[in-house]
Protein backbone atom coordinates (compact mmCIF):
# COMPACT_ATOMS: atom_id res chain seq x y z
CA UNK A 1 0.00 0.00 0.00
CA UNK A 2 1.73 3.10 -1.20
CA UNK A 3 2.47 6.20 0.81
CA UNK A 4 0.44 8.21 -1.68
CA UNK A 5 -2.60 6.04 -1.08
CA UNK A 6 -2.40 6.50 2.68
CA UNK A 7 -1.83 10.23 2.32
CA UNK A 8 -5.02 10.60 0.32
CA UNK A 9 -7.05 7.89 2.04
CA UNK A 10 -6.27 9.00 5.58
CA UNK A 11 -5.41 12.65 4.94
CA UNK A 12 -8.29 13.49 2.62
CA UNK A 13 -11.07 10.89 2.78
CA UNK A 14 -10.95 10.13 6.49
CA UNK A 15 -10.25 13.71 7.44
CA UNK A 16 -13.28 14.72 5.40
CA UNK A 17 -15.57 12.23 7.13
CA UNK A 18 -14.46 13.36 10.56
CA UNK A 19 -14.66 17.08 9.88
CA UNK A 20 -18.02 16.74 8.20
CA UNK A 21 -19.33 14.64 11.05
CA UNK A 22 -18.19 17.18 13.62
CA UNK A 23 -19.98 19.89 11.69
CA UNK A 24 -23.09 17.74 11.44
CA UNK A 25 -23.37 16.87 15.13
CA UNK A 26 -22.40 20.24 16.55
CA UNK A 27 -25.19 21.48 18.80
CA UNK A 28 -27.21 18.31 18.40
CA UNK A 29 -27.90 15.55 20.91
CA UNK A 30 -25.17 13.46 19.22
CA UNK A 31 -22.46 15.86 20.36
CA UNK A 32 -20.35 14.13 22.97
CA UNK A 33 -21.55 10.63 22.11
CA UNK A 34 -19.12 7.80 21.48
CA UNK A 35 -18.66 7.27 17.75
CA UNK A 36 -19.83 3.66 17.93
CA UNK A 37 -23.06 4.80 19.56
CA UNK A 38 -23.67 7.47 16.95
CA UNK A 39 -23.28 4.80 14.27
CA UNK A 40 -25.73 2.39 15.89
CA UNK A 41 -28.32 5.03 16.73
CA UNK A 42 -28.22 6.99 13.48
CA UNK A 43 -28.60 3.78 11.46
CA UNK A 44 -32.17 3.95 12.68
CA UNK A 45 -33.09 0.39 11.65
CA UNK A 46 -32.38 0.95 7.97
CA UNK A 47 -33.66 4.51 7.52
CA UNK A 48 -30.37 6.19 8.29
CA UNK A 49 -30.27 9.68 9.67
CA UNK A 50 -27.96 12.20 7.96
CA UNK A 51 -25.10 11.64 10.40
CA UNK A 52 -24.93 7.91 9.68
CA UNK A 53 -22.82 8.07 6.54
CA UNK A 54 -20.08 10.23 8.02
CA UNK A 55 -20.14 8.49 11.39
CA UNK A 56 -20.04 4.98 9.96
CA UNK A 57 -17.36 5.83 7.42
CA UNK A 58 -15.24 7.53 10.09
CA UNK A 59 -15.59 4.43 12.29
CA UNK A 60 -14.93 2.01 9.43
CA UNK A 61 -11.83 3.82 8.26
CA UNK A 62 -10.37 4.09 11.74
CA UNK A 63 -11.01 0.37 12.23
CA UNK A 64 -9.38 -0.28 8.86
CA UNK A 65 -6.22 1.77 9.39
CA UNK A 66 -5.67 0.12 12.77
CA UNK A 67 -6.18 -3.29 11.12
CA UNK A 68 -3.02 -2.72 9.10
CA UNK A 69 0.61 -3.02 10.04
CA UNK A 70 3.83 -3.09 8.06
CA UNK A 71 5.23 -6.60 7.82
CA UNK A 72 1.91 -8.09 8.84
CA UNK A 73 -0.29 -10.64 7.17
CA UNK A 74 0.12 -14.39 6.67
CA UNK A 75 -1.33 -16.87 9.12
CA UNK A 76 -1.95 -15.64 12.66
CA UNK A 77 -0.83 -16.96 16.01
CA UNK A 78 -2.56 -16.81 19.33
CA UNK A 79 -6.18 -17.18 20.16
CA UNK A 80 -7.51 -15.97 16.80
CA UNK A 81 -5.56 -18.75 15.11
CA UNK A 82 -7.20 -21.37 17.30
CA UNK A 83 -10.63 -19.87 16.79
CA UNK A 84 -10.17 -19.78 13.01
CA UNK A 85 -9.14 -23.42 12.96
CA UNK A 86 -11.99 -24.43 15.21
CA UNK A 87 -14.77 -22.41 13.61
CA UNK A 88 -13.73 -21.68 10.01
CA UNK A 89 -11.94 -24.95 9.33
CA UNK A 90 -8.47 -23.62 8.64
CA UNK A 91 -6.56 -20.45 7.82
CA UNK A 92 -6.72 -21.36 4.13
CA UNK A 93 -10.46 -21.65 4.39
CA UNK A 94 -10.65 -18.25 6.03
CA UNK A 95 -8.56 -16.81 3.19
CA UNK A 96 -10.87 -18.35 0.61
CA UNK A 97 -14.01 -17.00 2.27
CA UNK A 98 -12.52 -13.57 2.85
CA UNK A 99 -11.33 -13.25 -0.77
CA UNK A 100 -14.77 -14.26 -2.00
CA UNK A 101 -16.51 -11.71 0.22
CA UNK A 102 -14.14 -8.94 -0.86
CA UNK A 103 -14.45 -9.78 -4.56
CA UNK A 104 -18.22 -10.23 -4.61
CA UNK A 105 -19.08 -6.96 -2.87
CA UNK A 106 -20.45 -5.15 -5.94
CA UNK A 107 -19.53 -1.51 -5.93
CA UNK A 108 -18.25 0.13 -2.77
CA UNK A 109 -18.07 -1.62 0.60
CA UNK A 110 -16.11 -3.58 3.16
CA UNK A 111 -15.09 -7.17 3.91
CA UNK A 112 -15.10 -8.23 7.57
CA UNK A 113 -14.06 -10.93 9.98
CA UNK A 114 -16.44 -10.58 12.91
CA UNK A 115 -17.97 -12.37 15.86
CA UNK A 116 -21.65 -13.16 15.61
CA UNK A 117 -22.90 -14.60 18.88
CA UNK A 118 -19.51 -16.05 19.81
CA UNK A 119 -18.98 -17.54 16.32
CA UNK A 120 -16.55 -16.24 13.73
CA UNK A 121 -18.13 -15.02 10.49
CA UNK A 122 -16.74 -13.58 7.29
CA UNK A 123 -19.14 -10.97 5.98
CA UNK A 124 -19.38 -8.10 3.51
CA UNK A 125 -21.24 -4.82 3.69
CA UNK A 126 -22.09 -2.14 1.09
CA UNK A 127 -21.09 1.51 1.17
CA UNK A 128 -20.94 2.71 4.79
CA UNK A 129 -22.73 -0.12 6.50
CA UNK A 130 -20.84 -2.16 9.09
CA UNK A 131 -21.69 -5.19 11.27
CA UNK A 132 -22.16 -3.02 14.39
CA UNK A 133 -25.71 -2.45 13.23
CA UNK A 134 -26.34 -6.19 13.61
CA UNK A 135 -24.69 -6.23 17.04
CA UNK A 136 -21.80 -8.25 15.67
CA UNK A 137 -18.33 -7.56 17.02
CA UNK A 138 -15.90 -6.72 14.19
CA UNK A 139 -12.36 -8.06 14.47
CA UNK A 140 -10.82 -7.22 11.09
CA UNK A 141 -11.84 -5.20 8.04
CA UNK A 142 -10.68 -4.51 4.50
CA UNK A 143 -11.83 -1.39 2.64
CA UNK A 144 -12.93 -2.38 -0.88
CA UNK A 145 -14.09 1.04 -2.03
CA UNK A 146 -12.13 1.79 -5.19
CA UNK A 147 -10.37 4.71 -3.51
CA UNK A 148 -8.65 2.23 -1.19
CA UNK A 149 -6.76 0.48 -3.99
CA UNK A 150 -7.11 2.41 -7.23
CA UNK A 151 -3.81 4.31 -7.13
CA UNK A 152 -1.87 1.09 -6.44
CA UNK A 153 -3.84 -1.61 -8.20
CA UNK A 154 -6.28 0.19 -10.56
CA UNK A 155 -9.13 -2.22 -11.25
CA UNK A 156 -7.30 -5.25 -9.89
CA UNK A 157 -9.16 -5.75 -6.62
CA UNK A 158 -8.14 -9.42 -6.23
CA UNK A 159 -4.43 -8.53 -6.12
CA UNK A 160 -5.16 -5.83 -3.55
CA UNK A 161 -6.99 -8.36 -1.36
CA UNK A 162 -4.13 -10.87 -1.65
CA UNK A 163 -1.58 -8.21 -0.78
CA UNK A 164 -3.61 -7.26 2.29
CA UNK A 165 -3.83 -10.86 3.47
CA UNK A 166 -0.18 -11.65 2.82
CA UNK A 167 1.51 -8.45 3.97
CA UNK A 168 -0.69 -6.08 5.93
CA UNK A 169 -3.09 -7.79 8.34
CA UNK A 170 -2.40 -6.75 11.91
CA UNK A 171 -3.20 -10.02 13.70
CA UNK A 172 -1.97 -8.58 17.01
CA UNK A 173 -4.80 -6.10 17.09
CA UNK A 174 -7.23 -8.80 16.00
CA UNK A 175 -6.20 -10.82 19.05
CA UNK A 176 -6.59 -7.74 21.23
CA UNK A 177 -10.06 -7.11 19.82
CA UNK A 178 -10.94 -10.74 20.41
CA UNK A 179 -9.84 -10.41 24.01
CA UNK A 180 -11.99 -7.34 24.50
CA UNK A 181 -14.91 -9.03 22.79
CA UNK A 182 -14.93 -11.73 25.45
CA UNK A 183 -16.31 -9.19 27.88
CA UNK A 184 -19.35 -8.76 25.65
CA UNK A 185 -20.07 -12.29 24.58
CA UNK A 186 -21.83 -15.17 26.17
CA UNK A 187 -19.24 -17.94 25.96
CA UNK A 188 -21.46 -20.46 27.73
CA UNK A 189 -20.95 -22.29 31.00
CA UNK A 190 -17.57 -21.71 32.62
CA UNK A 191 -15.26 -24.63 33.19
CA UNK A 192 -16.10 -25.29 36.82
CA UNK A 193 -13.02 -27.43 37.24
CA UNK A 194 -10.97 -24.29 37.12
CA UNK A 195 -12.65 -23.06 40.28
CA UNK A 196 -11.55 -24.18 43.74
CA UNK A 197 -14.75 -25.75 45.04
CA UNK A 198 -13.37 -25.96 48.55
CA UNK A 199 -12.68 -22.29 48.90
CA UNK A 200 -14.74 -20.57 51.57
CA UNK A 201 -17.16 -17.95 50.47
CA UNK A 202 -16.53 -14.92 52.66
CA UNK A 203 -18.76 -11.98 53.42
CA UNK A 204 -17.35 -8.55 52.76
CA UNK A 205 -16.87 -8.12 56.49
CA UNK A 206 -14.93 -11.38 56.83
CA UNK A 207 -12.76 -10.41 53.93
CA UNK A 208 -12.05 -7.07 55.57
CA UNK A 209 -13.57 -4.96 52.83
CA UNK A 210 -15.39 -1.81 53.87
CA UNK A 211 -18.71 -1.35 52.18
CA UNK A 212 -20.11 2.15 52.33
CA UNK A 213 -23.89 2.24 52.38
CA UNK A 214 -25.35 4.41 49.69
CA UNK A 215 -27.32 7.12 51.48
CA UNK A 216 -29.39 8.28 48.47
CA UNK B 1 -37.44 -12.24 -32.52
CA UNK B 2 -36.17 -10.75 -35.78
CA UNK B 3 -32.69 -9.34 -35.94
CA UNK B 4 -31.97 -5.91 -37.34
CA UNK B 5 -28.75 -4.80 -38.97
CA UNK B 6 -26.20 -2.73 -37.13
CA UNK B 7 -27.51 0.78 -36.70
CA UNK B 8 -30.77 -0.04 -34.97
CA UNK B 9 -32.08 2.65 -32.71
CA UNK B 10 -31.30 2.81 -28.99
CA UNK B 11 -35.03 2.95 -28.28
CA UNK B 12 -35.59 -0.54 -29.64
CA UNK B 13 -32.88 -1.94 -27.44
CA UNK B 14 -33.95 -0.15 -24.31
CA UNK B 15 -37.60 -1.01 -24.85
CA UNK B 16 -36.69 -4.58 -24.06
CA UNK B 17 -35.82 -3.69 -20.51
CA UNK B 18 -39.45 -2.89 -19.90
CA UNK B 19 -40.35 -6.37 -21.10
CA UNK B 20 -42.98 -7.68 -18.69
CA UNK B 21 -43.01 -11.46 -18.67
CA UNK B 22 -41.03 -13.95 -16.64
CA UNK B 23 -37.42 -13.64 -15.59
CA UNK B 24 -36.60 -16.24 -18.23
CA UNK B 25 -38.07 -14.43 -21.21
CA UNK B 26 -36.71 -11.18 -19.82
CA UNK B 27 -33.27 -12.73 -19.81
CA UNK B 28 -33.64 -13.88 -23.41
CA UNK B 29 -34.98 -10.50 -24.50
CA UNK B 30 -32.11 -8.71 -22.81
CA UNK B 31 -29.64 -11.12 -24.37
CA UNK B 32 -30.96 -10.49 -27.88
CA UNK B 33 -31.15 -6.78 -27.23
CA UNK B 34 -27.61 -6.77 -25.85
CA UNK B 35 -26.40 -8.60 -28.94
CA UNK B 36 -27.54 -5.66 -31.02
CA UNK B 37 -25.84 -3.18 -28.74
CA UNK B 38 -22.60 -5.14 -28.84
CA UNK B 39 -22.65 -5.54 -32.60
CA UNK B 40 -23.08 -1.85 -33.26
CA UNK B 41 -19.46 -1.43 -32.34
CA UNK B 42 -18.29 -3.83 -35.06
CA UNK B 43 -18.41 -3.40 -38.84
CA UNK B 44 -21.20 -5.01 -40.83
CA UNK B 45 -18.73 -7.41 -42.50
CA UNK B 46 -17.89 -8.98 -39.17
CA UNK B 47 -21.55 -9.01 -38.25
CA UNK B 48 -22.48 -11.31 -41.12
CA UNK B 49 -19.61 -13.73 -40.48
CA UNK B 50 -20.61 -13.82 -36.83
CA UNK B 51 -24.20 -14.54 -37.76
CA UNK B 52 -22.98 -17.61 -39.61
CA UNK B 53 -20.51 -18.68 -36.92
CA UNK B 54 -22.88 -17.96 -34.06
CA UNK B 55 -25.04 -21.03 -34.51
CA UNK B 56 -23.41 -22.80 -31.56
CA UNK B 57 -25.48 -21.58 -28.61
CA UNK B 58 -28.99 -20.22 -28.49
CA UNK B 59 -28.18 -16.67 -27.31
CA UNK B 60 -24.90 -16.21 -29.18
CA UNK B 61 -22.83 -14.59 -26.44
CA UNK B 62 -20.88 -12.34 -28.73
CA UNK B 63 -20.97 -9.12 -26.72
CA UNK B 64 -17.81 -7.24 -27.40
CA UNK B 65 -16.21 -4.04 -26.27
CA UNK B 66 -17.46 -1.21 -28.50
CA UNK B 67 -14.76 1.01 -29.98
CA UNK B 68 -14.57 4.62 -28.88
CA UNK B 69 -15.16 7.35 -31.46
CA UNK B 70 -12.05 9.17 -30.24
CA UNK B 71 -8.57 8.43 -28.93
CA UNK B 72 -8.01 7.94 -25.21
CA UNK B 73 -6.19 11.23 -24.81
CA UNK B 74 -8.65 13.36 -26.72
CA UNK B 75 -10.86 14.17 -23.74
CA UNK B 76 -8.03 15.82 -21.85
CA UNK B 77 -7.78 17.85 -19.72
CA UNK B 78 -11.30 17.04 -18.53
CA UNK B 79 -10.62 13.30 -18.32
CA UNK B 80 -7.09 11.94 -18.56
CA UNK B 81 -6.05 9.46 -21.24
CA UNK B 82 -4.84 7.12 -18.50
CA UNK B 83 -8.33 6.98 -17.01
CA UNK B 84 -10.03 6.56 -20.39
CA UNK B 85 -7.77 3.65 -21.30
CA UNK B 86 -8.23 1.82 -17.99
CA UNK B 87 -11.92 2.58 -17.90
CA UNK B 88 -12.48 1.24 -21.41
CA UNK B 89 -10.05 -1.68 -21.68
CA UNK B 90 -10.22 -2.92 -18.09
CA UNK B 91 -13.45 -1.93 -16.35
CA UNK B 92 -15.86 -2.07 -19.28
CA UNK B 93 -14.20 -5.18 -20.70
CA UNK B 94 -14.48 -6.92 -17.30
CA UNK B 95 -18.19 -6.19 -17.15
CA UNK B 96 -18.58 -7.76 -20.59
CA UNK B 97 -16.45 -10.79 -19.72
CA UNK B 98 -18.39 -11.44 -16.53
CA UNK B 99 -21.71 -10.76 -18.25
CA UNK B 100 -20.95 -13.41 -20.86
CA UNK B 101 -19.83 -15.82 -18.14
CA UNK B 102 -23.02 -15.26 -16.16
CA UNK B 103 -25.16 -15.78 -19.27
CA UNK B 104 -23.36 -19.04 -20.00
CA UNK B 105 -24.00 -20.16 -16.44
CA UNK B 106 -27.63 -19.13 -16.88
CA UNK B 107 -27.90 -21.24 -20.01
CA UNK B 108 -26.51 -24.21 -18.14
CA UNK B 109 -28.85 -23.64 -15.20
CA UNK B 110 -31.78 -23.50 -17.61
CA UNK B 111 -30.69 -26.79 -19.21
CA UNK B 112 -30.42 -28.32 -15.74
CA UNK B 113 -33.80 -26.94 -14.75
CA UNK B 114 -32.15 -25.40 -11.70
CA UNK B 115 -34.57 -22.63 -10.69
CA UNK B 116 -32.57 -21.61 -7.66
CA UNK B 117 -29.42 -21.08 -9.71
CA UNK B 118 -31.36 -19.16 -12.36
CA UNK B 119 -32.67 -16.70 -9.80
CA UNK B 120 -29.32 -16.44 -8.05
CA UNK B 121 -27.57 -15.51 -11.28
CA UNK B 122 -29.80 -12.47 -11.82
CA UNK B 123 -27.59 -10.41 -9.51
CA UNK B 124 -24.48 -11.04 -11.56
CA UNK B 125 -26.37 -10.59 -14.83
CA UNK B 126 -27.91 -7.29 -13.77
CA UNK B 127 -24.65 -5.97 -12.38
CA UNK B 128 -22.39 -6.91 -15.26
CA UNK B 129 -25.00 -6.45 -17.99
CA UNK B 130 -25.91 -3.11 -16.48
CA UNK B 131 -22.24 -2.17 -16.49
CA UNK B 132 -22.04 -3.00 -20.19
CA UNK B 133 -25.21 -1.06 -21.05
CA UNK B 134 -24.28 1.97 -18.99
CA UNK B 135 -20.72 2.30 -20.23
CA UNK B 136 -21.75 1.80 -23.86
CA UNK B 137 -24.04 4.82 -23.48
CA UNK B 138 -21.36 6.78 -21.61
CA UNK B 139 -18.73 6.51 -24.36
CA UNK B 140 -21.21 7.98 -26.86
CA UNK B 141 -22.17 10.73 -24.44
CA UNK B 142 -18.59 12.01 -24.54
CA UNK B 143 -16.73 13.76 -27.36
CA UNK B 144 -13.54 15.78 -27.73
CA UNK B 145 -14.11 19.53 -28.00
CA UNK B 146 -12.92 19.47 -31.60
CA UNK B 147 -15.82 17.11 -32.39
CA UNK B 148 -18.40 19.22 -30.60
CA UNK B 149 -17.83 18.12 -27.02
CA UNK B 150 -19.07 20.78 -24.63
CA UNK B 151 -21.14 22.65 -27.21
CA UNK B 152 -24.55 23.38 -25.69
CA UNK B 153 -27.59 21.53 -27.00
CA UNK B 154 -29.89 23.01 -29.61
CA UNK B 155 -33.36 22.34 -30.93
CA UNK B 156 -35.96 20.27 -29.15
CA UNK B 157 -33.70 19.14 -26.32
CA UNK B 158 -32.60 22.69 -25.58
CA UNK B 159 -36.22 23.86 -25.26
CA UNK B 160 -37.14 20.89 -23.14
CA UNK B 161 -34.23 21.59 -20.79
CA UNK B 162 -35.30 25.21 -20.49
CA UNK B 163 -38.90 24.20 -19.78
CA UNK B 164 -38.04 21.56 -17.21
CA UNK B 165 -35.07 23.09 -15.41
CA UNK B 166 -35.08 26.79 -16.29
CA UNK B 167 -31.71 26.77 -18.03
CA UNK B 168 -28.84 24.51 -19.01
CA UNK B 169 -26.80 25.92 -16.10
CA UNK B 170 -29.51 24.89 -13.64
CA UNK B 171 -29.63 21.37 -15.10
CA UNK B 172 -25.86 21.09 -14.80
CA UNK B 173 -25.96 22.39 -11.23
CA UNK B 174 -28.57 19.81 -10.30
CA UNK B 175 -26.73 16.92 -11.88
CA UNK B 176 -23.51 18.00 -10.20
CA UNK B 177 -25.19 18.30 -6.81
CA UNK B 178 -26.86 14.91 -7.09
CA UNK B 179 -23.70 13.30 -8.41
CA UNK B 180 -21.62 14.73 -5.59
CA UNK B 181 -24.13 13.67 -2.96
CA UNK B 182 -24.33 10.09 -4.23
CA UNK B 183 -22.85 7.80 -1.58
CA UNK B 184 -20.84 4.84 -2.76
CA UNK B 185 -20.81 3.89 -6.44
CA UNK B 186 -23.34 4.82 -9.10
CA UNK B 187 -24.40 7.10 -11.93
CA UNK B 188 -26.19 10.42 -12.30
CA UNK B 189 -28.49 10.60 -15.32
CA UNK B 190 -30.56 12.91 -17.45
CA UNK B 191 -33.45 10.69 -18.39
CA UNK B 192 -36.73 10.87 -20.24
CA UNK B 193 -40.05 9.79 -18.85
CA UNK B 194 -41.64 8.64 -22.09
CA UNK B 195 -45.18 8.54 -20.75
CA UNK B 196 -45.13 12.06 -19.38
CA UNK B 197 -42.69 13.30 -22.05
CA UNK B 198 -40.73 14.88 -19.24
CA UNK B 199 -37.03 15.17 -18.58
CA UNK B 200 -35.76 14.13 -15.16
CA UNK B 201 -32.48 13.98 -13.26
CA UNK B 202 -32.06 10.64 -11.49
CA UNK B 203 -29.28 8.72 -9.81
CA UNK B 204 -28.79 4.96 -9.83
CA UNK B 205 -26.67 2.83 -7.52
CA UNK B 206 -23.85 0.57 -8.66
CA UNK B 207 -24.63 -0.55 -12.24
CA UNK B 208 -28.41 -0.47 -12.02
CA UNK B 209 -29.60 0.67 -15.45
CA UNK B 210 -31.77 3.78 -15.59
CA UNK B 211 -34.54 1.68 -17.08
CA UNK B 212 -35.02 0.27 -13.58
CA UNK B 213 -36.39 3.71 -12.65
CA UNK B 214 -38.73 3.80 -15.61
CA UNK B 215 -36.70 6.37 -17.55
CA UNK B 216 -34.94 6.29 -20.90
CA UNK B 217 -31.26 7.19 -20.44
CA UNK B 218 -30.16 10.22 -22.45
CA UNK B 219 -26.99 11.26 -20.66
CA UNK B 220 -25.15 9.35 -17.96
CA UNK B 221 -22.20 10.46 -15.85
CA UNK B 222 -20.24 7.68 -14.19
CA UNK B 223 -19.50 8.65 -10.59
CA UNK B 224 -17.82 5.39 -9.56
CA UNK B 225 -14.43 6.30 -8.13
CA UNK B 226 -12.68 4.52 -11.00
CA UNK B 227 -14.11 7.15 -13.36
CA UNK B 228 -12.07 9.96 -11.83
CA UNK B 229 -9.78 8.82 -9.03
CA UNK B 230 -6.39 8.77 -10.74
CA UNK B 231 -6.86 12.38 -11.82
CA UNK B 232 -9.09 14.01 -9.24
CA UNK B 233 -8.53 11.74 -6.19
CA UNK B 234 -11.31 12.39 -3.68
CA UNK B 235 -12.40 15.69 -5.24
CA UNK B 236 -15.43 14.37 -7.11
CA UNK B 237 -16.95 17.87 -7.52
CA UNK B 238 -14.00 18.97 -9.71
CA UNK B 239 -14.52 15.97 -12.01
CA UNK B 240 -18.20 16.85 -12.29
CA UNK B 241 -17.41 20.48 -12.99
CA UNK B 242 -14.99 19.61 -15.80
CA UNK B 243 -16.78 16.77 -17.54
CA UNK B 244 -19.30 19.16 -19.08
CA UNK B 245 -16.51 20.37 -21.39
CA UNK B 246 -16.60 17.01 -23.18
CA UNK B 247 -20.29 16.16 -23.12
CA UNK B 248 -21.57 15.25 -26.58
CA UNK B 249 -24.91 17.04 -26.56
CA UNK B 250 -25.60 16.02 -30.13
CA UNK B 251 -25.68 12.36 -29.02
CA UNK B 252 -27.92 13.26 -26.09
CA UNK B 253 -30.23 15.14 -28.48
CA UNK B 254 -30.46 12.17 -30.85
CA UNK B 255 -31.49 9.90 -28.01
CA UNK B 256 -34.06 12.45 -26.85
CA UNK B 257 -35.62 12.91 -30.28
CA UNK B 258 -35.60 9.18 -30.98
CA UNK B 259 -37.75 8.63 -27.90
CA UNK B 260 -40.31 11.39 -28.24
Amino acid sequence: MSKKTLEVHWGKHQRGYIENLNRQIANTPFEGYLLEDIVKISYNRGSPQPAFNNAAQAWNHDFFFTSLKPGGGKSPTGEIAELIDKQLGSYDNFVKEFKLAAASQFGAGWAWLALKEAKLVVEKTPNAINPLIWDHIPLLVLDVWEHAYYLDFQNNRPDYVSTFLEHLVNWDIVNARLDRAKAFMNWGEPDWDLFDKDADILTYEEAGIDVVEDSS
Amino acid sequence: MTRHLAGSRPSDILGFFCFGGSILSGGVAMASAMTRLGRRGIGSARWSSMAVAGQQSRASHSFTLPDLDYDYGELEPAISGEIMKLHHTKHHQTYITNFVKALEQLEQAEKDGNAEAIVKLQGAINFNGGGHVNHSIFWKNLAPSKSGGGEPPEGKLASAIKDEFGSLEKLIAKMNADGAALQGSGWVWLGLNKDLKQLAVQTTANQDPLASKGLVPLLGIDVWEHAYYLQYKNVKPDYLKNIWKVINWSDVSSRYEANL
